[in-house]
């Protein structure tokens, strides 16, 4: 693996990133790469924007993902994904939670929640597939397991073999759960629509 | 095998190998996780100090006392420390002690984008700056020899970046360290102008000490390009690696790890083997305005720069013209902003401040979110405490509208340093109206515990300070001391109003703790009756991120819904049911 692979992780405060970025942390660190993430904390965590960055390669020096850059972006919602959309990289990849939550200046009725977003994403000539994880968390077994189940369905375009990544899994997630949680990914990478 | 660990975690584990002692910190982002950390480690001592005043000086006392120490505060901590700070200058270390200071370019949780590295050089105490995990560990170690060896206090500038990145570490045991035999002597550590004065010509000398160590330590390494010298950077901290990741190998580096003092031949050495020199740096020209002292002609700030944060993309746009291109949606895409949590129990209080048009002074920490719309309720938001000294001001030059206007702090930053301001209005005869949001907690940063929770960081209970009876110690009267559920919004008003009209000091004091905090029962959710619902969007008007409207009426988000109860007393149809009822 000579180029460095960005991977995003957005979505609203308080919807499960840090477990996400520390599967694919994990993964990345069984396969011997070099790695970085990014994180913020703070007055993202009060419901607002939240956006995780995880850089892996031979060797990772910014921790940071610009516009234009990403390979894949793995949004827990929709409006995110469209917010984030820029930082994506020309032949990169959206995997979508189909998700909606509210941000304020819709729920004041200052703007709309744009319709059709998907579509329209794909309209750009951009590879995104969309998903109800929330939906594939109960088929699982435990609705909370939706962002595993969102991990599961990314699994395919890391370029890391499902093995590894079902292993990190194992070291991420609390023993009692394992196996909700494993059902949870399998159903999201096996996913096909 | 290597770990994969948060920079300020690494921070955290350097005070740990390094066989660190105590740690004192006020916590604030984004330099909270060190000592968050650093208490998980039982050979460490760690508290939450009300400010970083006191914290600073803790860590100076556990110094004095032969122990290694350290204290740990966001940037605009340091200037309610930089007393402190500047006499820890004269007065040199015991034990080793570091001062761990985290800037925040960007401004993801700050009022303002400083840069620290101007108190290194006023205080004239030398300053690290490690640029990944790794090097947060080695520092900070290397930081302790560094206060030892020169008999000085060491900064460590950290940035949101480096705090909140993970990167790969090794990690190391634990050296544990005799304490420092304590002789006393007034010479050193009695600044009065007599002692001072000498102090000073050993701060001078130990500077001079240091620019030379500056030449020679390992902290600043130069990295030579493979195809010969013709741009050459001098950058630190995490704009290295963006540095680093834009011009690869195509450059020479000189990689800057102590930034206080600087090292003029190396800088001098460096850009006489370099065609072209740039400074890469965030914030202020800082090393720019020392290279062209010394009479190096560089590049800097006339092509980067001065505010927010840097990334790669900004680099390659701004240093070699390449623009990224990406792909975006024609659609307007509203806003994300954070906004008061489900069931906060501020809510109402900024709902009742709104509906009597009050002027309110405000303070920081969650409840400045009270100045977001649709609440929309601050008038000012300046630093900690400010909101109880200024309100004060406001109403000397403006009395008549001490009836219309309000100051409003939460618990942790009443205790940090709202107490002072409110000792203030009481002495010199003011009459505002003090409001304090006593959540229980210092929500802001993530729940830490305060001297009023009745809980110490290593998680053993103690006293717990009431800001009732700090209003009263101070000389409030105590029939203007009023404590009152802040989800009682009717009551709440009711003695609002009385407290408007007095003429003397008063403290409203809104108890009720955090909705997100452990322990607090969530109440079963409300409905709305959409039959009985009129659409007059008076529910709206709180900003409950629970409450939309959906096909014209009213509909509250059950899953997110925390039963406070609120939206039921803003309803005059009756068309909200549900909750405890």
């Amino acid at each position: 693996m000579n180029e460095t692979k960005n991977i995003m992780i957005v979505g609203v405060g308080g919807q499960g990133s840090l477990l996400a970025s520390r599967i694919i942390g994990n993964a990345v660190l069984l396969k011997g790469y070099d790695v970085k993430v990014s994180e913020v904390h703070g007055m993202s965590q009060r419901g607002g924007s939240v956006v995780t960055y995880v850089r892996y390669g031979e060797k990772v020096w910014s921790p940071v993902i610009c516009r234009g850059e990403a390979d894949v972006i793995m949004s827990f919602e929709l409006l995110e994904a469209a917010r984030w959309l820029p930082y994506l990289k020309k032949e990169g990849i959206i995997v979508v939670n189909t998700q909606k939550i509210n941000p304020m200046p819709v729920i004041t009725g200052a703007l709309d929640y744009p319709d059709q977003l998907a579509e329209k994403i794909k309209d750009k000539g951009v590879k995104l597939v969309a998903a109800d994880t929330l939906q594939l968390a109960k088929e699982a077994g435990n609705e909370r397991t939706s962002n595993v189940a969102l991990i599961g369905l990314m699994g395919k375009y890391l370029g890391l073999d499902i093995e590894t990544l079902k292993e990190s899994v194992k070291i991420s997630v609390p023993a009692k759960f394992l196996e909700v949680n494993l059902k949870a990914f399998e159903l999201g990478y096996n996913y096909e629509k | 095998m290597k770990k994969l660990m948060l920079g300020n975690e690494a921070v955290a584990r350097g005070l740990y190998e390094a066989g660190c002692r105590l740690v004192s910190s006020y916590p604030g982002t984004p330099s909270t996780e060190i000592t968050e950390y650093a208490a998980k480690y039982d050979e460490i001592y760690a508290e939450w100090a009300p400010n970083e005043k006191v914290a600073l000086e803790t860590a100076l006392g556990a110094s004095v006392a032969g122990g290694r120490s350290a204290c740990c505060m966001k940037h605009v901590g340091l200037n309610v420390a930089a007393d402190p700070l500047f006499i820890g200058s004269y007065v040199g270390v015991g034990g080793g002690m570091l001062i761990i200071v985290a800037d925040d370019p960007g401004m993801h949780s700050s009022q303002n984008e400083q840069d620290s590295r101007h108190y290194a050089e006023a205080s004239k105490l030398p300053m690290l700056e490690p640029s990944n995990s790794e090097e947060c560990i080695e520092f900070v170690k290397s930081g302790f020899e560094l206060s030892e060896q020169f008999d000085t206090p060491v900064i460590i500038r950290l940035s949101t970046r480096i705090s909140h990145s993970q990167g790969l570490v090794e990690l190391s045991d634990r050296v544990e360290r005799e304490l420092v035999k304590y002789v006393k002597d007034p010479t050193k550590r009695v600044m009065t102008p007599a002692n001072a004065k000498p102090r000073h010509i050993k701060v001078e000398e130990r500077l001079e000490s240091l620019s030379e160590y500056a030449e020679t330590c390992e902290f600043n390494r130069i990295e030579t390009s493979d195809n010969g010298n013709s741009v050459g950077i001098i950058t630190s901290g995490t704009c290295y690696n963006y540095a680093r990741e834009v011009f690869g190998n195509s450059a020479s580096y000189l990689k800057i790890g102590m930034v206080f003092p600087l090292p003029e031949n190396k800088i001098k050495e460096f850009a006489s083997n370099c065609g072209r020199v740039i400074v890469i740096e965030e914030l202020d020209d800082y090393i720019e305005s020392f290279c062209k002292k010394i009479g190096v002609n560089v590049d800097g700030k006339n092509l980067l720069p001065k505010t927010d944060e840097f990334s790669q993309d900004l680099l390659r746009e701004k240093l070699l013209g390449v623009k990224t291109e990406s792909v975006s949606l024609d659609d307007k895409i509203p806003g994300r902003p954070p906004v008061l949590c489900p069931g906060c129990p501020h809510r109402g209080v900024f709902y009742v401040f709104k509906k009597l048009k009050l002027y309110v002074s405000g303070d920081i920490g969650c409840y400045t979110l009270g100045a977001a719309p649709p609440l929309s309720a601050i008038d000012t938001t300046f630093c900690m405490g400010a909101s109880v000294s200024s309100i004060h001001g406001f109403n000397k030059i403006r009395p008549e509208l001490a009836g219309k206007s309000v100051a409003v702090i939460g618990d942790s930053t009443f205790m940090h340093s709202g107490i002072t301001g409110l000792v203030n209005l009481v002495y010199n005869k003011g009459q505002s109206t003090l409001v304090i949001l006593d959540n229980r907690i210092t929500a802001m940063t993530g729940h830490q515990d305060n001297p009023s929770t009745g809980r110490t960081l290593k998680e053993e209970p103690t006293y717990a300070v009431m800001p009732e009876d700090i209003a009263l110690a101070v000389g409030v009267k105590k029939e203007h001391i009023r404590t009152v559920d802040p989800l009682d919004i009717s009551e709440f008003e009711k003695i609002l109003k009385e407290e408007l009209s007095s003429d003397e000091p008063s403290v409203i004091v809104c108890r009720r703790p955090c909705a997100l905090l452990k322990g607090v029962a969530r109440l079963p959710a409300y409905h709305v009756d959409t039959d009985k619902c009129k659409s007059c969007r008076a529910c709206m008007t709180i900003g409950c991120p629970c409450i939309s409207m959906t096909d014209g009426k009213a509909k509250i988000d059950a899953t997110l819904c925390t039963g406070c109860g609120l939206c039921i007393k803003l309803c005059r149809f009756g068309a909200i049911y549900g909750g405890n009822e």
